[in-house]
């Protein structure tokens, strides 16, 4: 009887569906959710000189887990972790804004060009990606030091005595990052701004708004989307970027991913490192929370 | 062909002299167009798509600037006036509505870039959602509202500002033929209601119709007639207008005489005794045209020299109040008549094959010379 309802049970989850969509879920567990909880188990355990402890304990018939909130605890204690979060959050939302600002109307010259040149605009805008990504990091050390081509320029023209010194400051750290993720804001604010109405300008002005006031009241809220997928997609990975401070920033540029090397591969504190990467996960998580609810809203609305 | 004055009028609000507008440099869109427009009156403009009456409305809206030719409303010259600086609304083709906005907030935008003090402005948003009967639906956003309510939110929106002039694009194009017909006759009352003037494009001649005060119907970037509806109907100025606006017969003849109270024109399927005001050099080659409405059909041969012929029924289209017959004349002309049901349909009604005789009186048609 038990077998005869169980069966057609497990039958129904062999459908080709549920098959379909098995692959992505197997791949989604083994490849992000999995290292996840490892590291999430990672960070509640001790280091023993050189390994990792585990928090599962099996003895006398009983398993007892065993957390060691010590990392946590020691992230609040030590003023360095919050003002090394503080300072890469800083950097990322500067360079999220710098990427906004300079990327939107990038998008909107390129959304209003005629169609024919639009798709070789984007080509354009996606080009860099073919060079290697710490070729075009280490082309910047050679622009912007101390005996660099801009410093040359300068000097050729008069304009300095001295060279500027521009590497290894937070100016040579911001253009660089600006630089590697203004792409990652262009394409999603294209893609909107491409599908935005003309006709909705027109009834703007036509109301009486001005181009600027049109802008702002039409052209932006429609846009809304775009600059929010854009700029999660630039602060997310600015937040954790290690190569770009590594390369361009000042020795005493406080970065969250330079702190995790050196938990790793200096200090060898796995848990400790692991802590770190949960808490920035877990800042991340926010904005991105955030997001997923307004998405879901505006998606009930386009249903018209 | 000479630009038409629409009328003379010493209350004209809307002028338009001469206007063209030319794109690329070589497609005239707009063809040298002069017009006048009455202060509290719907204008209609008609034509097929590419027409030039669009171009025509979006410069009067001032999407558009005319290469050549002036604008004036209300005797100002608006025509290097931005769409933001001019007193002119417009009620867009499907509509245009703001998505991120509420019905409220769409109707107040406007008035918004007006500067209006927040009671006067809340007054006057409320007065215009009430004149659509959409008081309740002010805090929805427009993609929460069926296509008609939707279509009196724009009506509301570009009445807002209290526009001098009112240009209406399509306005019933996005509705079912159903809806249309009630919204045609609310769009005009609230229109006469607010007493604003109105310059409405369609390419549908039967809102043009029942819209208007004045059409103009265009063609190829201009005016080929300008008039009253009854006038563009029954008294079309040429071949193009008088099978643009409804249906029609026409007969290709000669004029063979031409006296002070008729001209008789012959055509290879009647000759047609036309008894109004119409002359002619005998043997010019004319059209004659005959609505379909205008033409009775009987088995009896009639029995006069004149308007009349004889054919074979080779179509019915039955519409309930009234059927549409094309009759197969001996020269193979398809001659189109349209019979008032005015008895219940019964078994001895006309059916496909039978022999009829077509007829009419000496008033029923129109002599086109273009």
């Amino acid at each position: 009887m038990m077998f005869k309802s169980i069966l057609p049970r497990i039958h129904g989850l062999f459908t080709v569906r549920n098959l379909v969509i098995a692959v992505p879920m197997v791949w989604l567990f083994a490849l992000a959710a999995a290292p996840l909880l490892l590291v999430l188990d990672i960070s509640l355990a001790h280091m023993n000189i050189t390994s990792v402890s585990s928090i599962w304990h099996w003895a006398d018939d009983e398993l007892t887990l065993k957390f060691n909130f010590g990392n946590y605890l020691y992230l609040g204690d030590d003023s360095l972790y919050f003002k090394t979060y503080l300072s890469s959050l800083t950097f990322a939302a500067v360079t999220t804004l710098y990427c906004l600002v300079l990327g939107y109307p990038f998008a909107y010259f390129i959304a209003r060009a005629p169609a024919h040149l639009r798709s070789v605009l984007l080509m354009l805008v996606m080009l860099p990606f073919w060079t290697s990504f710490l070729l075009r990091i280490y082309a910047w050390k050679a622009l912007l030091s101390d005996n660099g081509v801009v410093n040359q320029g300068l000097a050729e023209l008069g304009l300095v005595s001295s060279p500027l010194h521009m590497m290894h400051t937070s100016f040579s750290l911001t253009i660089g990052m600006v630089y590697a993720y203004l792409p990652f804001m262009v394409l999603p604010l294209y893609a909107t701004l491409v599908k935005l109405d003309g006709r909705m300008l027109e009834a703007a002005a036509d109301l009486g708004a001005s181009p600027f006031k049109t802008f702002w009241l039409v052209t932006v809220p429609l846009t809304k989307r775009g600059i929010i997928a854009g700029s999660l997609l630039v602060f997310i990975p600015a937040f954790g970027e290690y190569v770009i401070p590594e390369l361009l920033g000042g020795p005493r540029t406080l970065m969250i991913a330079r702190v995790l090397w050196d938990e790793f591969f200096s200090n060898n504190d796995w848990p400790m490192a692991s802590a770190v990467t949960i808490v920035m996960i877990l800042l991340i998580l926010v904005p991105m929370a955030l997001f997923n609810r307004y998405n879901d809203e505006t998606k009930l609305g386009d249903k018209s | 062909m000479a630009p038409v004055i629409a009328n003379t009028d010493p209350d004209v609000l809307l002028r338009i002299e001469g206007v063209s507008k030319v794109f690329d440099g070589v497609v005239k869109a707009v063809d040298n167009v002069s017009l006048s427009v009455s202060k509290g009156e719907i204008f209609a403009l008609v034509g097929s798509s590419g027409c030039g009456k669009s171009t025509l409305l979006r410069m009067l809206a001032g999407f558009e600037t005319p290469t050549s030719g002036r604008i004036y409303l209300s005797g100002q010259d608006i025509t290097d006036l931005t769409p933001y600086q001019r007193p002119v609304n417009m009620m867009f083709q499907s509509y245009a509505l703001f998505p991120h906005l509420s019905v409220w907030d769409n109707v107040a935008f406007g008035l918004r870039r007006d500067g209006l003090r927040k009671a006067e402005l809340a007054e006057r948003v409320d007065a215009m959602l009430s004149l659509v009967q959409l008081s309740k639906y002010g805090k929805r956003k427009p993609h929460q509202l069926s296509g008609g309510q939707q279509q009196r939110v724009a009506l509301a929106r570009s009445l807002a500002k209290r526009p001098t002039l009112l240009l209406l694009d399509e306005p019933l194009g996005a509705l079912d033929k159903k809806l249309r017909e009630t919204t045609q006759f609310e769009l005009v009352n609230i229109i006469e209601q607010v007493g604003v003037t109105c310059v409405l494009v369609t390419h549908d001649q039967e809102e043009a119709m029942t819209m208007a005060s004045h059409i103009a119907v265009m063609d190829e970037g201009y005016f080929l007639q300008v008039g009253t509806p009854d006038e563009v109907y029954e008294m079309p100025n040429s071949r193009l207008v008088a099978s643009f606006i409804g249906n029609v017969n026409i007969f290709e003849g000669k004029v063979d005489e031409d006296e002070p109270d008729h001209i008789t024109v012959r055509c290879p399927e009647c000759t047609h005794y036309v008894g109004h005001g119409i002359s002619g050099v005998p043997g010019m080659n004319v059209g004659v045209a005959l609505r379909p409405e205008k033409i009775q059909l009987s088995a009896q041969q009639p029995n006069k020299a004149h308007n009349w012929c004889e054919g074979e029924v080779v179509e019915i289209a039955y519409f309930g109040a009234h059927t549409t017959y094309h009759i197969k004349l001996n020269t193979g002309m398809n001659l189109k008549v349209q019979q008032a049901n005015l008895t219940r349909k019964t078994a001895d009604d006309l059916t496909w094959g039978d022999r009829v005789f077509a007829h009419w009186s000496r008033d029923a048609m129109v002599v086109l010379t273009e």
